[in-house]
């Protein structure tokens, strides 16, 4: 009973001692900075310090959680297709109808207008440099004729953006998914469901250790399609010598000797 | 000092006997007041160990004892438990309203259940509520860094490969996929069927001889690093403010009370005062006072809730139904294969009972089979077995996957499924005949993919007095007491 006490007693006087001891050693030099004064007094206030860090990480996850919100509301009343060129433009993405060439994309005020001319299925979205998301991609889940869809550069979108692009697995022919930083070899192994696949850009993708060989095995995975933006050799450990030629080989053997 | 002034004095400095001394320096001529000011040092030195503010104490106390008292007492320190621990710091209303402790046997979790498991998630199950707990978890898992990331640390890693599970039937159990096709679209989980010629034309590597229909999981399934899981948990739990012990419980102190069952009949009602925890290597204990403590030891649950009488009474009786978990022996081998199929290799599973994963990029492979129920393994050690796989294994493999006929083995290691003998499925909940335990264990060998929909699940009954997300009282102890089994039918 009294050991647990004495114990906790010890902890305190531990815990003081510590801010003690900082403190006596501070006196034998000269006064302390400011700055070192001001880490002193925040060691008092640690939990509000740390929900001050977090402030930071929840206005970000605020922002993208915005950016990703579902528009139910036009989805409801205009329809699918209506719901999911709008999302497009609203996050600042960019797309184009089947069998119209016109780029619809909003300007640089940010606004946009496609309503008046003819729509219908969307074909090609390009959502670079966008925050779009797992939950984003609910709002285009309708589009089962999309061909194209370029990712390039997407801070949010990692392997399980890909596991859910499975949606499209009828219609998907290119993908590009260039400088998305989160995407490991898990999320690429997701794209196994992309039997329509042709064209695959995965070039940038600082997570992936071995590019040549994930090149190697997503091209014996999609057999009809064209991974580009990584050299087969990248990510493999060159051989530190050269290995000698045919004709080093036969000078060797016929006793004559390299200087 | 007295010393020398002793020697200076002619007489005194006769008597001593003529010998050579055999010091090679000569004495220190430090003069008197140095000498007094050392031994003021040392004095100093020693009256500071002696204030309040150093480490020397009088006391021994042994490191690492468990806390006296604590509100919650978690036994085991798997993934499971350490959820438990996180979900119920979580939702406690005020910062360190509970203090919630964590009892673990062995550190180095040589024989913990959760690190030897293959780390696969899945939907395909055929009760909805194991549906729902996997669909959870699967949520949790990506969004894990909003939940586990402790402030200046590295975040969450779990290397989740999102390959999905591909379950194989044969003509005999088409009808029984089917059937929890339906029931696992209808829960929300994202799985497609494929005949025997799509799934040639999917996975040409692999030999359709034999099935009927195959179900691929095209979302959320998958499999990741069950180590990451466990310790970002722990991480988490501990910068929280939960108690780490570890030691073994070795019993508890009860009250007892006669309460009579609707039959007639009287059974011991006991709540549990004190749990008994020992030190390592040791055989003192500390008796921990708790209002609530949670069985998660996974393979050892059944110990612990006999050591509270559970099963030791008449036959007839509540009392005298054992607690049905037990330790059962699994091997997982890992096989290499130069010309085995690639990254598109699902986590396979045949209807043979044989289950198969990618391991990495390098052509390895994990590979398991569920042994037969008369032909269990021993379960008093982890060896393995490696003729299982000779006999049994292979020759399904091989069939499957043709390649597979040229492989080697390159290592194995067996684990333990907290199996529940019963049904198969998890038990969640309080036990009738005991007034605080809670249950979470028995989920043979889906406790890694279920721990964190679980652990919310339990912390809900700890705090919330009842399921608030997803109703679990299917899981019940009262399914065992009544003998009404709910089986899943798509057990590993």
């Amino acid at each position: 009973m009294a050991a647990p006490l004495v114990r906790h007693a010890m902890r305190r006087c531990l815990a003081h001692n510590c801010a003690v001891t900082v403190r006596r050693g501070l006196r034998s030099g000269a006064t302390p900075s400011v700055f070192t004064r001001l880490l002193l007094k925040l060691d008092h206030y640690f939990y509000d310090v740390e929900s001050f860090l977090y402030l930071k990480e929840w206005w970000k996850t605020k922002v993208v959680k915005f950016q990703n919100k579902y528009f139910g509301y036009v989805q409801k009343r205009y329809g699918a297709q209506i719901g999911a060129a709008y999302y497009i433009l609203a996050i600042k993405g960019s797309f184009r109808f089947a069998g119209q060439s016109q780029w619809f994309r909003p300007d640089s005020t940010g606004m946009f207008s496609f309503m008046r001319s003819p729509h219908g299925q969307i074909e090609e979205v390009d959502l670079s440099g966008t925050l779009i998301n797992l939950n984003g991609l609910g709002n285009l889940i309708s589009q089962n004729k999309l061909k194209t869809l370029s990712l390039r550069g997407c801070p949010e979108v990692d392997d399980w953006f890909l596991a859910r692009l499975h949606v499209f697995r009828d219609s998907l022919v290119e993908l590009d998914l260039s400088d998305c930083t989160h995407v490991t070899v898990g999320g690429l192994a997701a794209l196994q469901n992309l039997r329509k696949l042709k064209r695959l850009d995965i070039s940038g993708l600082p997570r992936l250790q071995c590019p040549g060989l994930v090149r190697i095995l997503l091209e014996e995975m999609l057999p009809h399609c064209q991974v580009i933006g990584v050299e087969s050799e990248q990510g493999m450990i060159q051989p530190e010598r050269q290995e000698p030629t045919d004709i080093d080989d036969a000078s060797t053997q016929s006793g004559l000797r390299r200087s | 000092m007295w010393r020398r002034l002793f020697a200076t004095v002619p007489a005194f400095r006769a008597q001593k006997a003529p010998c050579r001394s055999f010091k090679s320096s000569r004495r220190s001529d430090k003069d008197v007041f140095e000498e007094v000011e050392d031994q003021f040092r040392a004095f100093r030195k020693k009256a500071v160990k002696a204030m309040p503010g150093s480490d020397w104490s009088p006391f021994e106390l042994t490191p690492g004892l468990p806390p006296e008292r604590a509100d919650v007492v978690i036994i085991g320190g798997g993934v499971v438990g350490w959820s438990i621990a996180y979900w119920i710091k979580r939702k406690e209303r005020t910062r360190g309203a509970l203090r919630v402790v964590v009892v673990e046997k062995d550190p180095t979790y040589s024989q913990a259940s959760t690190v030897l498991s293959c780390g696969g998630i899945r939907q395909q199950f055929s009760l909805k509520e194991n549906i729902l707990l996997s669909l959870e978890s699967a949520d949790f898992l990506r969004n894990i860094n909003k939940h586990l990331w402790v402030t200046n640390e590295d975040p969450v890693d779990l290397q989740f490969n999102h390959s999905g599970y591909l379950f194989l039937a044969s003509e005999k159990s088409a009808h029984v996929m089917e059937e929890n096709y339906s029931t696992q679209r209808y829960a929300g989980a994202k799985v497609v069927l494929l005949s025997p010629s799509q799934l040639k034309e999917r996975f040409p590597w692999m030999n359709t001889e034999g099935v009927a229909l195959a179900s691929l999981g095209l979302e959320n399934e998958g499999w990741f690093d069950p180590w990451s899981l466990l310790n970002a948990f722990r991480r988490k739990a501990l910068s929280m403010g939960v108690y780490q012990c570890f030691g073994e419980v070795t019993g508890f102190r009860y009250s007892t009370q006669i309460a009579e069952v609707a039959e007639g009949d009287f059974v011991d009602f006991r709540r549990i005062k004190c749990v008994n925890v020992r030190m390592p290597n040791s055989l003192e204990y500390q008796p921990v006072e708790c209002p609530v403590v949670v069985n998660a030891a996974g393979a050892n649950s059944g110990k612990i809730a006999a050591m509270l009488g559970i099963g030791l009474g008449p036959e007839e009786s509540v009392s005298g139904i054992p607690f049905p978990v037990e330790p059962r022996k699994r091997f997982a081998y890992v096989v290499h294969c130069p010309d085995g199929p690639g990254l598109d290799t699902p986590f396979l599973i045949d209807y043979s009972g044989v289950y198969l994963r990618r391991e990495g990029l390098g052509g390895n492979y994990i590979a398991g089979m569920s042994p037969e129920e008369t032909e269990e393994p021993d379960i008093s050690n982890l060896d393995v077995d490696h003729e299982f796989f000779q006999e049994k294994v292979w020759h399904h493999l091989a069939h499957r996957i043709p390649a597979f006929e040229k492989l080697k083995v390159s290592s194995a290691w067996a684990g333990f499924y907290d199996y529940n003998t019963f049904d198969q499925n998890g038990i969640l909940g309080l036990h009738p005949l005991v007034a605080n335990m809670y249950f979470a264990t028995g989920f043979s060998g889906h406790g890694l993919q279920q721990s964190p929909a679980v652990g919310r699940a339990i912390a809900e009954l700890i705090l919330d007095r009842g399921y608030k997300t997803i109703d679990l009282s299917a899981f019940g102890i009262k399914r065992i007491i009544k003998k009404k089994p709910i089986l899943e039918r798509n057990i590993v």
